[in-house]
C-alpha cells in the first residue's frame, strides 16, 4: 500500500519537501499553517509550526505524548479557543484566507473543517439518524433529501449495512467502533473539505480500527484528512504525508515533514529515525 | 488430563455469587436471637414500648455480632454483622417515613366520602358532619397556583442554571451566590415581600397570582441549583462535538445539552414544586384563604390545600381536625402523583 501511495503522489513530492519553511501557498494545498505557536496560560506548548496539507491527501501527525499534535490539530478548526487560558500566534490558511482574521466566523469554518474525536461521542439524546443529521440541524443548514444524506454518510463511514434497519435506535446502543464510525458519518454530513481526526482509533479494537482505516482511505479521494495517531503502523498504512512533532522538554515543534514513505524509510533527521523505529517515545 | 463430558442440555444456569440458603438462615437466626434478647432486655430493664425494644434490638445486634466473631470465621462474622447493621439502619430510616404516612392516612381517612374531592366549603362550616362539604376549592387553588409558579419559575431557574454553567458569564459567581442566599430566605419573608409589593400596590387585594409569585420565589433556588448540578453532569466532549459541527452556543445548549439531561431537568422542576406545594405562611399573606371554588386567580382570595389544613385545624372541633388530616392526605397524594407523573415523563427517553 505504501509503495502504491508513493507512486501516486510522487509528483507533489518536491512541493512538500519545502513544507517546513513554507513561504507561499501551494496550488494544491487545501490548508496551510504559517508560524503557528500555542500557549496554555504561560506554558508555551507549540513553537513555530509551518505545514501544508495537500488537497485530497492524508497527513499523519506523529510524535510522543505531549508534543502538541492534538493542540496543533485543534488550532486548525478553532477548537483550541474553547480552553479559557489558550492563546496562539501565526496564521492558518484555508483557501488562501486566514481563519483567524478579524471577523472570521468560527462556526462557519467548522462546517468546512470537520473533526472526529479520540473518544466516540454520539449525542445520547439522539437516534442514529438524528446523530448523522445533527450537523445540518445544529448549523441550520437546509437538507433537500434527509434520507439520502443519512444513507450516503453512513455508507461512506462504512456503517450503513450494520445500522440500516435500526436508524431510530439510540446512538449509545452501538458498539464503540460503530459509535466512532457514526461520529465520522456525523462529521461528513456537513460536507467538509477537511476532516481532522484526533486519534480516532485509540479506543477501538483491531477490527474496528481496520474498518476506519479503510474509511479514511476512501474518504481521502474527496477530502483532505489530517490524522493524529500514536500508532506508527497506522500512520504508515493510512497517510500520504507525515509530520513528526517533538517537545524535547520545551514547546513542541515540527522536526520533519514529508512523504510518509520518506519519513519511514529515509528520514533526514536522526530523531525521526529513532522515533519511527521505536527507539524512544 | 481427562475432562468429563457434560452434555449442554444438562448444564443448568446457576448464580454461585448469590447468598446461600445456609447463610440466609444464619442471618435470620442472628436476628431472631437479637429479637429474643431484646425482648428479655425490655422485660428486665426500664426500657419500654416499641421504641425501647428497637433500641435494645440494635444493641443486641451489636453485642451478638461482637460475640459471634470469636466463634466463627472472623470475616464471615463481620460480613454478617455489617449486613444486618445496614438492613437495620435502612429500617430505622423507614420508621419516620412509614409513621408519617400511617398517621396521615389513618387520621385523614374518616374525612373522605363520595363528594370530598368535588364539593367546596361554601355552605358547610368546618365543624359540621363529615359527609358535607369538601376541598375542591383547595385542590383547584393549589393546582392553579402551582401551575403559575412553575410557569414563572422553571424557565427562570433553568435559564439561570444555563447562565452559570453554559455561558459562564461574568456574573455567574454572583448569580450562584444570590441563589444560594435565596434558598435561606424564610418562606414568610417571601410572603411579606409579595404582600408589600404585589398585594398592596398592584392587586389591592389577595390574589392567586400573588400567591404563585411568592411560591415561585421559594421554588427558584431549588430549581436553579438542581438544574445547575444536572447541567454540570453533561460531559464536555458532547459540547465539543457540537461545536465541531459548526453549531452556535445557542444551538449547542438547546439541541444537545438540554435534551441529554431532560429527565434531570424534570426532576429539578418536581423538586421545586414539592418544596413549595406545602408552603402555608406565604399563602396566608398573599392568596389568603377562600371557601368557595374559584378559578379567578387575579383578584380576591383563593383556596389552597395548606391554608385549608391551617384553617380547619384552627377551628378545633373533632370534625374540623379530621378535615385537616384529610387535607394533608390529599396534599401528600398530590405530590406523589406529581412525582410519578414527572418520572414517567422523563423516563420515556432512554438518553440521559
Amino acid at each position: 500500500m505504501i509503495t502504491m501511495l508513493t507512486d501516486n503522489t510522487s509528483t507533489v513530492e518536491t512541493t512538500h519537501q519545502q513544507a517546513s519553511p513554507a513561504s507561499e501557498v501551494a496550488e494544491t494545498s487545501a490548508m496551510e499553517t504559517r508560524g503557528i505557536h500555542a500557549w496554555f496560560g504561560k506554558n508555551h506548548v507549540l513553537r513555530n509550526v509551518s505545514l501544508q496539507f495537500p488537497t485530497n491527501s492524508v497527513t499523519g501527525l506523529i510524535g510522543p505524548s505531549g508534543c502538541g499534535k492534538s493542540t496543533f490539530l485543534r488550532l486548525l478548526n478553532r477548537m483550541h479557543e474553547f480552553i479559557p487560558t489558550a492563546a496562539m500566534a501565526g496564521e492558518v490558511f484555508l483557501d488562501g484566507q486566514d481563519i483567524y482574521r478579524p471577523g472570521a466566523a468560527a462556526a462557519e469554518l467548522r462546517l468546512r473543517v470537520g473533526m472526529v474525536f479520540q473518544k466516540p461521542n454520539p449525542f445520547p439524546s439522539m437516534t442514529i439518524q438524528q446523530n448523522v443529521l445533527a450537523g445540518p440541524t445544529l448549523s441550520k443548514t437546509k437538507v433537500a433529501d434527509k434520507k439520502d444524506l443519512v444513507e450516503d454518510c453512513l455508507t461512506r463511514a462504512g456503517l450503513w449495512k450494520e445500522v440500516k434497519d435500526r436508524l431510530d435506535a439510540y446512538g449509545s446502543s452501538l458498539s464503540g467502533g460503530q459509535q466512532q464510525r457514526l461520529c465520522i458519518a456525523r462529521a461528513l454530513a456537513v460536507r467538509p473539505d477537511v476532516l481532522l481526526m484526533d486519534e480516532p482509533c485509540s479506543a477501538l479494537d483491531p477490527g474496528s480500527t481496520l474498518r476506519i482505516e479503510e474509511t479514511i482511505h476512501e474518504l481521502s479521494e474527496s477530502m483532505t484528512i489530517v490524522i493524529v495517531t500514536h500508532n506508527m503502523q497506522q500512520a504508515a498504512r493510512v497517510s500520504d504525508y507525515c509530520a513528526f512533532f517533538l517537545s524535547e522538554d520545551g514547546p513542541g515543534h515540527l522536526v520533519e515533514a514529508g512523504l510518509t514513505s520518506m519519513i519511514f524509510s529515509n528520514p533526514s533527521d536522526q530523531r525521526t529515525a529513532d522515533y519511527v523505529q521505536g527507539r524512544f517515545g | 488430563m481427562t475432562t468429563t463430558f457434560i452434555p449442554d442440555t444438562l448444564v443448568k444456569p446457576a448464580r454461585p455469587w448469590r447468598r446461600t440458603h445456609r447463610s440466609t438462615l444464619a442471618m435470620l437466626g442472628f436476628m431472631v436471637l437479637a429479637g429474643l434478647s431484646s425482648t428479655g432486655i425490655v422485660a428486665v430493664t426500664g426500657l419500654a414500648g416499641p421504641l425501647g425494644w428497637y433500641v435494645a434490638f440494635v444493641f443486641s445486634l451489636a453485642v451478638l455480632g461482637f460475640l459471634g466473631s470469636f466463634f466463627r470465621d472472623r470475616v464471615v462474622a463481620v460480613d454478617l454483622f455489617a449486613t444486618v447493621l445496614i438492613c437495620t439502619a435502612f429500617m430505622t430510616v423507614l420508621i419516620p417515613w412509614v409513621s408519617i404516612f400511617y398517621s396521615v392516612i389513618k387520621r385523614g381517612a374518616p374525612a373522605f366520602y363520595k363528594g370530598y374531592l368535588t364539593t367546596d366549603m361554601l355552605v358547610t362550616s368546618s365543624g359540621e358532619a363529615l359527609n358535607l362539604g369538601g376541598l375542591s376549592h383547595a385542590i383547584v387553588g393549589t393546582l392553579l397556583m402551582l401551575t403559575i409558579a412553575s410557569l414563572i419559575c422553571i424557565p427562570l431557574g433553568i435559564i439561570a442554571a444555563i447562565y452559570i454553567v453554559e455561558i459562564k458569564g461574568r456574573f455567574a459567581g454572583v448569580v450562584r451566590f444570590l441563589t444560594q442566599a435565596m434558598s435561606g430566605v424564610p418562606s414568610i419573608v417571601a410572603g411579606l415581600f409579595i404582600y408589600s409589593t404585589l398585594v398592596i400596590l398592584v392587586f389591592h387585594s389577595f390574589s392567586g397570582i400573588a400567591g404563585a409569585c411568592a411560591l415561585a420565589i421559594l421554588m427558584l433556588p431549588t430549581v436553579t441549583r438542581t438544574a445547575e448540578e444536572v447541567l454540570k453532569l453533561v460531559p464536555d466532549h458532547l459540547r465539543a462535538a457540537s461545536y465541531a459541527l459548526g453549531a452556535s452556543q445557542t444551538q449547542t445548549t438547546f439541541k444537545v445539552v438540554l435534551p441529554s439531561v431532560r429527565s434531570g431537568l424534570i426532576t429539578a422542576s418536581v423538586l421545586g414544586l414539592a418544596r413549595v406545594a406545602g408552603e402555608t405562611a406565604p399563602l396566608l399573606l398573599t392568596s389568603g384563604y377562600f371557601i368557595k371554588l374559584t378559578t379567578n386567580v387575579r383578584n380576591g382570595a383563593i383556596g389552597s390545600l395548606p391554608t385549608y389544613i391551617f384553617s380547619t385545624l384552627g377551628a378545633g372541633t373533632t370534625e374540623s381536625v379530621t378535615r385537616a388530616w384529610g387535607g394533608a392526605c390529599v396534599l401528600l397524594a398530590l405530590i406523589l402523583i406529581l412525582f410519578i407523573g414527572a418520572r414517567s415523563l422523563g423516563g420515556r427517553n432512554k438518553g440521559r
